[in-house]
């Protein structure tokens, strides 16, 4: 697997980008995807987003789905998409250092 | 990668029907990015239990394979042609006619001759003549043969992953070759050397270990119904109450898990939770959901027989666990290739349930006496011929709806009238596509079979196209603006298809129209539909 250097920092990632392991996660990578992503300024309403998911993730072993992350954040889904450009799944949740979800989806 | 796409007209001005003048065996593989789905991940190999989990990437030379690879191939070739007769026939009778060539949406799509299913399937035939029939021995590559080489493995994996298994090209079959079954064969023994691709490994790892494809745990998966209860009650006032694992339920219900994560088969999701609602409200029966039986799916029939059988299983254990008469089956696609073509020899008779039969109408539902599994959408059909649902299908009137039958319902078990009769029943606005692309003969949504993943996206929307440009000629010809389906991975897919080439049309599933037209006991006055958009008449 290929691994990318940032911030001091070494991260193994897969095909997509998305880091291996979810507990190798840390304010390095956010600056890592933040910058992937061409993202200016990480603001309060990036940070939540971040929060959601990762919260989520601890208690439940996956990304929320979609509408879930909605309406806890508050955020619209095109909301969503002017702070992460790659979506919820490949812009929010590869920040937030989850895996990306398979099957009929 | 979805960013890194072209745009359609690019794609559609690529396409070239005119093979090329050096002969198939001649033209090298070229495994080209945005055409192949990533290498399955060790991890779910070995969670499996599957032969020579490793990484690997299929762009680089060394495919990591074990040293005797060629003996495994033979031996598991020679396995199969024993084991099924079927696929001992198909490898023998095909004549070449051609006219299968060009009823694949991939090859419609793409242009590259080795996606005729013909060309397809004489990957494997090459192989066959070479290693196991006299002629092919004697008179080698004038006889159509040729020895299994690292090239040739590789052929077989690019292009065993550009079929999506749909059998469209089996319907047009003089002798009925089954080209899916070549390339289930094909899957198979590919996976003997470790040669899955991700999108199926983990799903089936995911299922295998938690349940479900996408890994939901129990309580994530209560969760979620959890949170569509409180969505239902915001659109109808009504608050349905799901059942999990109810033991003495009438039926279990199983549907991809796919509908409780990813739009818009959460909506699907909502119509399935309000019908059961009314059906227990009106009539007292009793529908129980399960979070170990959580998913319909079963991408283990893109890999193995063996792990087929065993996520099969899963299903029917619970249904005896709980003592329930029969399973009612969700808006999936090919778990009913599955239950309807293997599930009887598999893990069968399932002796133990009782003898389909709908306690509301009294309807004993025959196609289902031996597998003891009903699909939804004949049990809501049967509903609404006995004037069981009280439905107001204005509600649907904005909806302008084609349907789009999925391969495996149609084609895997024959189910191509209920879907329409349900539609015309909780909607005014239906028309069809035309008949050749429709039914017994219906296009392939491109992404079926475990190729639904995100980095062969080329290939999915070229094979997408076909389905698309007869949605296209509805929508400009009678305003299509829904296309209807009743499979999962068509609810995950067709948004993208139809996204890059009829923009302006929408996805649904059948049960989400139900619901919306479906009026409930005790609801309020609806303003929304499901999606929370204005119903007819109500909007600002």
């Amino acid at each position: 697997m290929p691994t990318v250097e940032f911030g001091g920092k070494s991260f193994t990632v897969d095909e997509d980008g998305f880091i291996d392991d979810y507990t190798n996660w840390s304010q390095e990578w956010v600056q890592y995807v933040k910058k992937e992503e061409g993202i200016d300024e990480l603001n309060d309403e990036h940070q939540k987003v971040v929060a959601v998911l990762r919260e989520y993730y601890e208690k439940n072993g996956i990304a929320p789905m979609v509408r879930v992350l909605s309406k806890v954040t508050g955020f619209k889904l095109k909301h969503i998409y002017e702070l992460f450009p790659s979506g919820p799944g490949k812009g929010a949740c590869k920040m937030a250092g989850l895996p990306k979800p398979t099957g009929c989806v | 990668m979805a960013d890194e796409l072209i745009k359609p007209d690019e794609l559609l001005s690529q396409i070239d029907h005119r093979p090329s003048g050096a002969g198939w065996m001649d033209t090298p593989v070229d495994i080209r990015k945005g055409m192949y789905c990533y290498a399955s991940n060790p991890k779910s190999v070995e969670t499996l239990g599957l032969p020579n989990a490793r990484p690997w990437n299929p762009l680089e030379d060394d495919w990591k394979l074990p040293e005797n690879w060629q003996q495994i191939v033979h031996d598991g070739f020679r396995e199969r042609l024993d084991k099924f007769r079927s696929f001992k026939v198909f490898m023998d009778i095909c004549v070449r006619c051609g006219a299968c060539a060009d009823k694949c949406h991939f090859f419609i799509g793409t242009g590259d001759p080795k996606n005729m299913p013909v060309l397809r399937a004489e990957l494997l035939r090459s192989v066959y003549r070479n290693d196991f029939t006299t002629a092919g021995k004697i008179l080698g590559r004038l006889g159509g043969a040729r020895p299994m080489t690292l090239d040739v493995l590789k052929e077989w994996w690019y292009y065993l992953f550009q079929c999506t298994e749909c059998r469209r090209c089996s319907v047009f079959c003089p002798y009925g070759i089954d080209t899916a079954e070549i390339t289930i064969m094909g899957r198979e023994i590919l996976n003997l050397l470790g040669l899955n691709i991700d999108w199926i490994a983990t799903p089936v790892a995911n299922c295998y270990r938690t349940g479900n494809h996408l890994g939901i745990q129990p309580h994530a998966f209560k969760d979620m119904l959890d949170f569509f209860v409180d969505d239902i009650e915001e659109v109808t006032g009504v608050r349905v109450q799901p059942a999990y694992m109810e033991k003495g339920a009438d039926i279990l219900f199983i549907t991809p898990s796919g509908d409780v994560f990813a739009d818009p088969g959460t909506y699907t999701c909502m119509g399935y939770m309000l019908l059961f609602h009314y059906l227990k409200e009106k009539y007292g029966l009793k529908i129980t959901w399960s979070t170990y039986a959580s998913e319909g799916g079963n991408f283990g029939f893109f890999t193995s027989h063996e792990t087929m059988k065993r996520l099969n299983s899963k299903m029917y254990a619970e249904a005896r666990r709980l003592g329930v008469k029969w399973i009612l089956g969700g808006e999936c696609g090919h778990m009913w290739r599955v239950i309807s073509q293997y599930m009887d020899t598999m893990n069968g008779p399932a002796d133990f349930l009782e003898e389909p039969v709908n306690p509301i109408t009294g309807t004993k539902f025959e196609n289902a006496k031996s597998t003891k599994m009903v699909h939804i959408a004949e049990f809501t059909a049967d509903l609404i011929k006995h004037g069981k649902l009280d439905l107001d299908p204005s509600r649907n009137d904005n909806k302008i709806i084609t349907f789009h039958d999925s391969c495996n319902p149609s084609r895997g078990m024959g189910m191509l009238d209920e879907p329409r009769y349900v539609i015309q029943n909780v909607a005014n606005h239906f028309y069809e596509m035309p008949a050749n692309t429709i039914r017994e003969q219906t296009f392939c949504c491109g992404s079926g079979a475990g190729l639904n993943a995100g980095e062969n996206m080329e290939l999915r929307m070229a094979g997408g196209f076909p389905r698309a440009n007869a949605v296209k000629y509805v929508h400009e010809t009678f305003g299509v603006n829904m296309l209807a389906c009743v499979c999962a991975i068509d609810r995950a897919a067709l948004p993208a298809s139809m996204g890059y080439w009829v923009p302006e049309v929408e996805v649904t599933g059948l049960h989400e129209l139900v619901a919306n037209a479906l009026i409930m006991p005790g609801e309020k006055e609806r303003e929304t539909d499901l999606r929370g958009e204005p119903l007819p008449g109500m909007e600002e």
